[in-house]
């Protein structure tokens, strides 16, 4: 007799806005405190203390328009935040500090998340939407050059970008590009030569989200229609259909694979976060607490196994955090 | 008769004469039966044979010219044997001449297509006569193109016409077609405007099929005409007439494989060829191994049976249904209400009949918000709910916007459907069987059967009856129903009287006598069916006396829908008025409608016109025959 699913550990208050972006920084030792990064629709971007629940700080970057991204670049000092005002922002946030350090103008009018890859100590790679339609373009950072720019092949006809996600195959190679578009396709890129390896038709809708397990070369991609589509990037790297799931209601809105690759969550459209095997897709629960479109998942960097938590952010404001599957 | 083979110098001017006078007769099959296999045999390599046989049609004399070409022309079994066999008598002798290329393609229609094809392939074949195809594919099109034979010419020859310019198009070179390529193109344009405007469907049809293989022909790199209709075996056979077979072949080529791509593309709703990328095929994973399984066995999924499709609830109250439909924002809710609109209508006639007319009104102008499967059912069929819930006020409300202003033609058309619908619905209680849904509107063509056909008309008339009405839903058939009140009979009078009242009032944006001679035709064929259903109502005689009167104001319209419309209206009216009453009252009527019908059937262009009035006549017989048979 299968237990009923958990309920969340908790809920988190306070933000007064749909939340579209989650992200966790847990990794650092005692007594630093577990910190969650929430960016919401009116432009703030909350600091929620984990062991009290609160908000210990709120930033206020992006002219009161909507933040659709935060990565942490090393710890919970630096702070990367993307808005909807077209710019991208470097905080500074050590010793209780709120200063905006630096801040890159995207000129992109989307909703395509960037992408952080750090390839070696202080230096990063971002990958953003750039202001052509179909463009992508690559940053270091953070000097804030230019490492290329890929475009699609005239008469593609890919559409936006949608989602992105910078990867190494094994430490030091060379870095390579996913990228999810508005068709529905998902094109792999060589970043040195600017030049697409491979593309694949994964979905016949935009595709929403995506993620990729670099150890298994297995990806998976979530899209507005009933669909979750696995493939998988052989030697030549090429990108083929490993297998696709069906769902009972359509729209993914965000997937996101733990970082011990054993469990990947989705929010969904449906208002529900669904968790599943990422061996093979078997569906494990379905999280029923939000009342409206779940808009972002993320699970936590915690070093201790069974601290390892879940987020959810939501339309109805709320940001819901669970432990689940926390003992492998 | 026997042929003098060697080198004399013979008269065969007998022989001609001989053979055309058994032509004229009447005999051209015996002796063409054996003439003309004996002819093609000796003419396939000898040229002397050949120019024999030439100087042999060339000398039959005028008067018997035409049967012996007919003759020929139908017995040869190719273009090419034609060709041996005549030679270039067309270009030689006028008669033939005018045979050929007036009187078999234009003045008569009944010739198969494999006769067409050897005519104008023997057209096609030399160059002297090549001139003539051109001229003769000029001819046609313009015959193709006026409006007067669209609308009077039966469809038959229509069709033939038709056929013939395939064919001819189908012979034609670039050259040719680059001399001819402006007459072409507007005569075409003509054509097809004139074809799209008929109320028949297979008229329509017709024009469609060849603008496209005109504008196929004659831009070949450019974009060409598509149009979008229902592939059936008529149009595959004549898109089949474009591809000239080698002159091998006897008949057209079967339509399947070797159609030219032009035809493939003309197909409706073509998809796009995929892009470049491979589509998602997914690869089955080699490594199923039960070695996967070990790790995913660690985690045990939760109950997951709470997981279900996420609903929105549709409203439960009318009133309710009433104010999503009139001003929410809310799309699912929307959507929902759309749904369960007609079952809500239908459980809640109370509550209904208290705003009946608030919500026929906000059903009647409702459109499509969202991408709904079926809406344009699920509209009528709430409509239909509601008019049978409270049929006076609402078929009052629904006859006054039939004739109201800013309405869209496919709006008047619902109005009529609807009101027919309910009417059935009202009259037959308990057949709610909704089974299969078709929505074809097929054309009436009911064969007389040559004997007893005084007992199938009522039959006939159920079926051609059944046939117009437009069907989103079948009721179940044929079995004998309980028999209860007819509902149909306190309301009858109000669907049908203000109908009629107006029909020669033209509207600034409708005029049913005009222009919308479509919308004419459906209400005419509306009121057949409501007049039937009115059978044994109370309001049967007036309604039966002022249908015939809106007949006889009709009965010389020039669309042949229409008339076939009012041909109906007749058998109803014949039908549901009782005999005495008909006698009595409407006699005068009766008689000038008797006299109109003898006209139909001798003198009306279209085929089911002159069958339904067929028809109608032996009603009238039938009825007179019973009434003699009742003691007065």
């Amino acid at each position: 007799m299968a237990l009923p699913p958990p309920d969340p550990q908790f809920v988190l208050r306070g933000t007064g806005a749909a939340i579209h972006t989650l992200h966790f920084s847990c990794g650092s030792q005692e007594p630093a405190v577990p910190v969650l990064f929430s960016g919401s629709e009116n432009g703030f971007i909350h600091v929620w203390n984990l062991k009290t629940h609160r908000v210990d700080t709120a930033l206020d970057g992006h002219g009161r328009k909507s933040v659709y991204c935060v990565e942490t670049m090393g710890g919970k000092d630096q702070l990367l935040s993307q808005g909807r005002d077209q710019r991208i922002c470097l905080w500074d946030l050590a010793e209780g500090r709120t200063a905006v350090t630096d801040s890159v103008c995207t000129e992109n009018v989307g909703f395509c998340r960037c992408s952080l890859l750090k390839v070696a100590q202080g230096r990063w790679l971002m990958a953003m939407a750039a202001k052509a339609l179909e463009e992508v373009q690559v940053l270091e950072l953070p000097s804030k050059t230019s490492v290329c720019t890929l475009k699609p092949e005239v008469g593609a006809k890919l559409g936006m970008p949608m989602c992105l996600k910078l990867w190494q195959p094994s430490c030091g190679s060379q870095p390579l590009l996913l990228a999810g578009y508005e068709d529905g396709s998902v094109v792999l890129w060589n970043l040195s030569m600017g030049k697409a390896l491979s593309q694949l038709v994964c979905h016949q809708e935009p595709v929403m989200s995506l993620d990729f397990d670099s150890e298994k070369a297995k990806g998976i991609s979530g899209s507005s229609e009933k669909v979750l589509s696995i493939w998988s990037l052989n030697e030549q790297q090429s990108l083929q259909v490993y297998k696709t799931h069906k769902l009972v209601n359509a729209g993914i809105s965000d997937i996101t694979i733990r970082p011990d690759k054993k469990i990947l969550a989705t929010a969904g459209w449906d208002h529900r976060i669904r968790i599943f095997g990422w061996k093979n897709l078997k569906p494990l629960a379905v999280l029923d607490y939000h009342t409206a479109t779940v808009h972002t998942v993320s699970f936590s960097d915690h070093k201790i196994p069974s601290e390892r938590l879940l987020a959810a952010g939501s339309k109805d404001h709320r940001i819901s955090i669970w432990s689940i599957y926390t003992q492998t | 008769v026997c042929f003098i083979p060697g080198g004399l110098d013979c008269s065969i001017s007998f022989v001609s004469h001989v053979l055309g006078k058994v032509c004229v007769h009447g005999r051209q099959k015996e002796i063409l039966s054996v003439l003309v296999p004996r002819l093609t045999d000796l003419t396939k390599s000898d040229c002397i044979w050949q120019r024999i046989c030439w100087r042999l049609v060339e000398c039959v004399p005028d008067r018997w010219m035409e049967a012996v070409v007919l003759g020929f022309v139908q017995r040869a079994p190719r273009a090419d044997v034609l060709s041996r066999l005549l030679g270039n008598l067309v270009v030689k002798n006028k008669k033939a001449q005018f045979v050929v290329t007036q009187k078999m393609l234009l003045l008569q229609y009944g010739h198969t297509t494999a006769v067409l094809q050897n005519l104008l392939g023997y057209l096609a074949l030399d160059s002297l006569r090549r001139a003539l195809l051109i001229k003769v594919l000029k001819e046609l099109l313009e015959t193709w193109g006026s409006s007067s034979a669209v609308k009077h010419c039966p469809p038959e020859q229509q069709q033939y016409i038709s056929k013939a310019i395939l064919i001819c198009l189908s012979h034609l070179k670039e050259p040719e077609i680059e001399s001819c390529r402006q007459e072409l193109l507007t005569s075409m344009m003509e054509g097809v405007k004139c074809h799209l405007d008929s109320n028949l469907p297979q008229i329509r049809h017709l024009g469609m099929i060849v603008a496209e293989s005109i504008s196929s022909k004659i831009n070949t790199d450019g974009p060409v005409l598509k149009f979008q209709y229902e592939e059936d075996d008529e149009a595959r056979e004549l898109k089949s007439l474009l591809v000239q077979t080698p002159p091998f072949c006897v008949v057209p080529s079967p339509p399947d494989d070797d159609r030219n791509d032009k035809a493939d593309a003309a197909l409706p709703g073509v998809l796009e060829s995929n892009k470049k990328s491979h589509p998602a095929a997914p690869v089955k994973p080699e490594e199923e191994s039960d070695a996967e399984l070990d790790s995913d066995d660690d985690l045990i999924p939760y109950d997951m049976s709470e997981d279900k499709e996420l609903k929105t609830k549709a409203p439960v109250y009318i009133r309710d249904c009433i104010e999503v439909l009139t001003g929410s924002e809310d799309v699912d809710k929307w959507e929902a209400t759309v749904k369960a609109l007609e079952s809500l209508v239908r459980k809640n006639p109370a509550a209904t009949r208290e705003v009946s007319v608030e919500l026929a009104k906000i059903v009647l102008h409702l459109e499509e918000k969202t991408c709904i499967e079926g809406f344009v059912e699920l509209r009528q069929r709430a409509q239909v709910a509601i008019l049978t819930t409270d049929p006076i006020p609402v078929a009052k409300y629904l006859t006054s916007q039939f004739y109201s202003l800013n309405y869209s033609l496919r709006q008047r058309v619902d109005i009529l459907d609807v009101l027919v619908l309910a009417a059935q619905e009202l009259s037959y209680p308990k057949s709610h069987g909704k089974t299969k849904h078709s929505d074809a509107q097929k054309p009436c063509i009911q064969l007389l059967p040559a004997s007893d056909s005084s007992k199938d008309w009522r039959r006939i008339v159920d079926e051609r009856i059944k046939s117009k009405t437009r069907r989103f839903a079948t009721g179940q058939s044929q079995v004998e129903r309980a028999s209860g009140p007819n509902e149909f009979n306190s309301v009858a009078g109000h669907f049908f009287f203000p109908l009629i009242q107006h029909f020669d009032r033209p509207l600034m944006t409708f005029d049913l006598l005009g222009e919308d001679h479509f919308v004419l035709g459906r209400l005419v064929h509306a009121l057949a069916i409501l007049m039937y259903l009115a059978v044994n109502t109370v309001a049967v005689t007036a309604m039966g006396k002022a249908l015939l009167e809106f007949v006889w104001a009709l009965r010389f319209h020039t669309d042949s829908y229409v008339r076939q419309g009012l041909l109906s209206c007749i058998s109803s009216v014949l039908l549901s008025v009782p005999a005495e009453r008909l006698l009595e009252d409407v006699t005068e009527e009766l008689l000038e409608t008797q006299s109109w019908l003898g006209d139909v059937v001798e003198k009306d262009p279209d085929g089911d016109c002159k069958r339904l009035a067929l028809q109608n006549l032996l009603l009238m017989e039938n009825l007179k025959k019973k009434l003699k048979t009742i003691p007065s």
